[in-house]
């Protein structure tokens, strides 16, 4: 009972939450206690799910009581209890530092229950393991970021919500449009279902196709290589607090469904997919970084930064060895803790100035050493600098290149940490260790504000670069995780007999045959895998209990 | 007559809106606010006609067409015709609740009918049941699925509220 409870609790909690923030909606008080309190709720509830995923593997919800493939299940093995646990303490960071950034005005028109909803989108999409279910998710999810990304109306604001808008559009309609293609040729959207099905499917071409789909659907929220561009667009132009969220949160929901598609449904025809993975993680970790060297203000700069590390996660997965894979999930963790708290870090000294373009600010060492210590630590992890987080992450996925002696890509990694060290170190040199140039305006009201809420700015930013530090200390345990994590996902009959338990994974059950017209009209024995299923249920769940 | 009159009123609406700039704000507003006498009058009495058919479709969505979505849409339809013929604040007079709230509690509801199920152990959003005598009506079937119904009502009639009433309050 208490495993159905704890895996629902994070899609539940948010909605709770979000309901009674609109009942509330008058008082500001209200909102953000209310708002914060949520959260805190949500990030226990996500460790009480990581508690039980460690002891119990895959915890399993069959909502409404329909077994799966028919009804809407929630699956929450080791990689979701992570993402959900990451997503918990991003939301509990990011509403202490909202409650001294963002303006009244953006709160009074709902800035807190909007960010309940973008989380109940998120965990619901790391939660379901229903592919339809996943769009549903991903389109709360994109609702609420694009009212957080529009919210107070600037226009710049409005100039990268159109971008992000448009590419994030179109990439809902290629998922829904693939969703179709993939019921219409196997009759499921259960992922369990699914991947048996797509295992044996006659027509390998048609799988190819499929995984594309998917692969230019998720892509693009991830934003990987040549469908990127609606990220470094718009991730600068909201409030700081908005941005960290999304540039912990929002790309990662899409790197997760790209490793559950590429794990769990296409793991058949590794030879394209996994090549082609390979290369779109080597040329998005390669463009990212070279765009951010071009940029000259600190949020840009970062922006781009996501997009060349989107390609570190691809990178373990394209390589699809346990020990690769073991190094995405750990890039992951590292890189949503550290790349959040860059954002908040830059939206501390982006309001000390007014704005965050380098050669108009500096001296930020001098004037606030707390705020420099904080951004030296989560620089350097992000570049990669034992012993921090980064390091124990990028040494990892290049063990697994060199094992699966892909050297082209270790490379390009190893080129990438560089140049990525480079930008930090701009960014360093230009804020922070320069003096504040002549023409820099300095807003000392800002200076004030910043100082008299330090708890809220700076506590989350210093819990985000502690648990960087933490994550290098605790390196070893983390790897085993991340490796238990990695051996779950590449042993996808974990998976699909967790979901779907009556099913006995022998060879003549995962054979499974297209129903043609031929075999059902000649001779009317076609007996589909499913109706086999029906019978030996229990009568009583497939009705309702009621006339 | 009085019909006809509206529909033209509607196409100008439409004419109009295509062109909404700093000057026509005032324009839009006389066309939005209904002045017409014969459905200012009407409205007293379609007000309630038209909030029953709602429960009616609301209720009937058990088993047949209807339900909660298109039962919240006919009262919303109800409450805006009513704000488009007096004003938003009678028609937020009218509702008593504020339409905001509205959202939050069908939020609470639909929720709590997949909640409900888990207090006597069942998975979340298992239909659950239970049977009560009222004297004159008979037996009554209660369950959660009525209840999530009840929250899409809500909230459906809560959102075009919003809507509505803030186009109009503009």
């Amino acid at each position: 009972m208490i495993q159905q409870v704890a895996v629902i609790l994070p899609i539940v909690l948010p909605l709770a939450t979000m309901a009674i923030l609109l009942l509330v909606w008058k008082s500001m008080a209200a909102q953000k206690f209310i708002g914060v309190i949520g959260s805190i709720l949500l990030l226990l509830s996500a460790a009480l799910l990581i508690w039980l995923v460690d002891r119990e593997d895959i915890l399993v919800l069959q909502m409404g009581s329909w077994p799966a493939p028919f009804g809407i299940t929630l699956v929450a093995d080791r990689l979701s209890s992570i993402m959900v646990m990451l997503a918990g303490l991003m939301v509990c960071a990011v509403t202490v530092y909202s409650l001294a950034t963002v303006d009244d005005r953006r709160v009074q028109f709902g800035f807190h229950p909007l960010v309940q909803l973008l989380l109940m989108g998120v965990c619901g999409a790391f939660l379901t393991g229903d592919l339809f279910n996943l769009y549903v998710w991903f389109e709360v999810m994109l609702i609420a970021s694009f009212v957080l990304l529009t919210l107070g109306s600037e226009r710049g604001q409005l100039e990268g919500a159109i971008k992000y808008v448009t590419l994030n559009l179109i990439s809902s309609a290629v998922f829904l449009a693939a969703i179709g293609v993939i019921y219409a040729a196997t009759g499921t959207l259960n992922m369990a279902d699914l991947a048996l099905k797509l295992r044996s499917f006659p027509d390998e071409d048609v799988v190819s196709v499929l995984a594309m789909l998917f692969l230019i659907a998720f892509g693009t929220k991830a934003a990987v290589f040549p469908l990127f561009f609606w990220l470094p667009a718009s991730y600068h132009t909201p409030p700081a607090a908005v941005s960290a969220i999304f540039a912990g949160l929002l790309t990662k929901v899409g790197v997760y469904s790209l490793i559950r598609a590429f794990t769990l449904l296409f793991a058949t025809d590794l030879v394209f997919t996994h090549n082609l993975l390979l290369l779109i993680a080597g040329l998005t970790m390669v463009t990212g970084v070279l765009g951010a060297m071009a940029q000259s203000e600190i949020r840009r700069i970062l922006s781009f930064h996501i997009v060349s590390q989107i390609g570190y996660m691809l990178m373990g997965l394209a390589l699809f060895t346990t020990l690769a894979l073991a190094g995405s999930i750990f890039y992951i963790i590292h890189h949503i803790v550290v790349k959040t708290n860059l954002f908040l870090i830059g939206g501390i000294a982006e309001r000390r100035f007014g704005n965050g373009r380098l050669p108009e600010i500096g001296g930020l060492y001098r004037s606030t050493p707390v705020l420099a210590t904080l951004f030296f630590l989560s620089a350097m992890s992000l570049a990669g600098i034992p012993p921090l987080s980064g390091f124990f992450a990028k040494l990892m996925l290049i063990r697994g290149g060199l094992e699966a002696e892909s050297y082209t890509i270790v490379f390009a990694a190893l080129l990438v940490s560089l140049l990525t060290l480079y930008s930090m170190t701009k960014i360093w040199a230009e804020a922070f260790w320069k003096p504040t140039p002549e023409q820099a305006i300095v807003d000392d009201a800002a200076s004030d504000r910043i100082r008299n809420n330090r708890l809220c700015l700076f506590g989350p930013t210093a819990l985000l670069a502690s648990i960087t530090v933490g994550i290098g200390v605790m390196a070893g345990p983390l790897m085993n995780a991340s490796i238990a994590t990695a051996e779950q996902l590449l042993d996808a009959n974990v998976y699909i007999e967790a979901v779907m338990p009556r099913h006995r994974l022998t060879e003549s059950d995962a054979a499974f045959e297209v129903p043609n017209a031929e075999s059902i009209l000649s001779d009317g024995e076609f007996v589909d895998v499913r109706d086999s299923k029906l019978d030996s249920a229990p009568p009583s769940i497939y009705g309702p209990p009621h006339q | 007559m009085g019909m006809s009159q509206q529909t033209i009123r509607w196409n100008n609406f439409h004419r109009e809106s295509l062109a909404i700039g700093a000057g026509h704000t005032r324009k839009l507003e006389r066309v939005l606010k209904m002045n017409s006498v014969i459905l200012k009058t009407a409205i007293r009495f379609l007000l309630p006609l038209l909030m029953l058919s709602s429960v009616f479709l609301f209720l009937r969505g058990h088993n047949e067409p209807g339900g909660g979505f298109v039962g919240g849409l006919a009262a919303s339809g109800a409450i805006a015709l009513y704000a488009m013929t007096h004003s938003a604040s009678a028609a937020r007079k009218v509702i008593r609740i504020p339409p905001r709230a509205m959202i939050g509690a069908g939020l609470l509801m639909s929720l709590g009918s997949g909640v409900v199920p888990m207090a006597f152990g069942h998975p979340f959003l298992t239909g659950t049941w239970t049977t009560t005598h009222i004297s004159g009506l008979g037996e009554l079937h209660l369950g959660t699925p009525l209840l999530f119904d009840l929250g899409v009502y809500c909230v459906v009639t809560g959102v075009t509220l919003v809507f509505v009433i803030s186009l109009l309050e503009e």
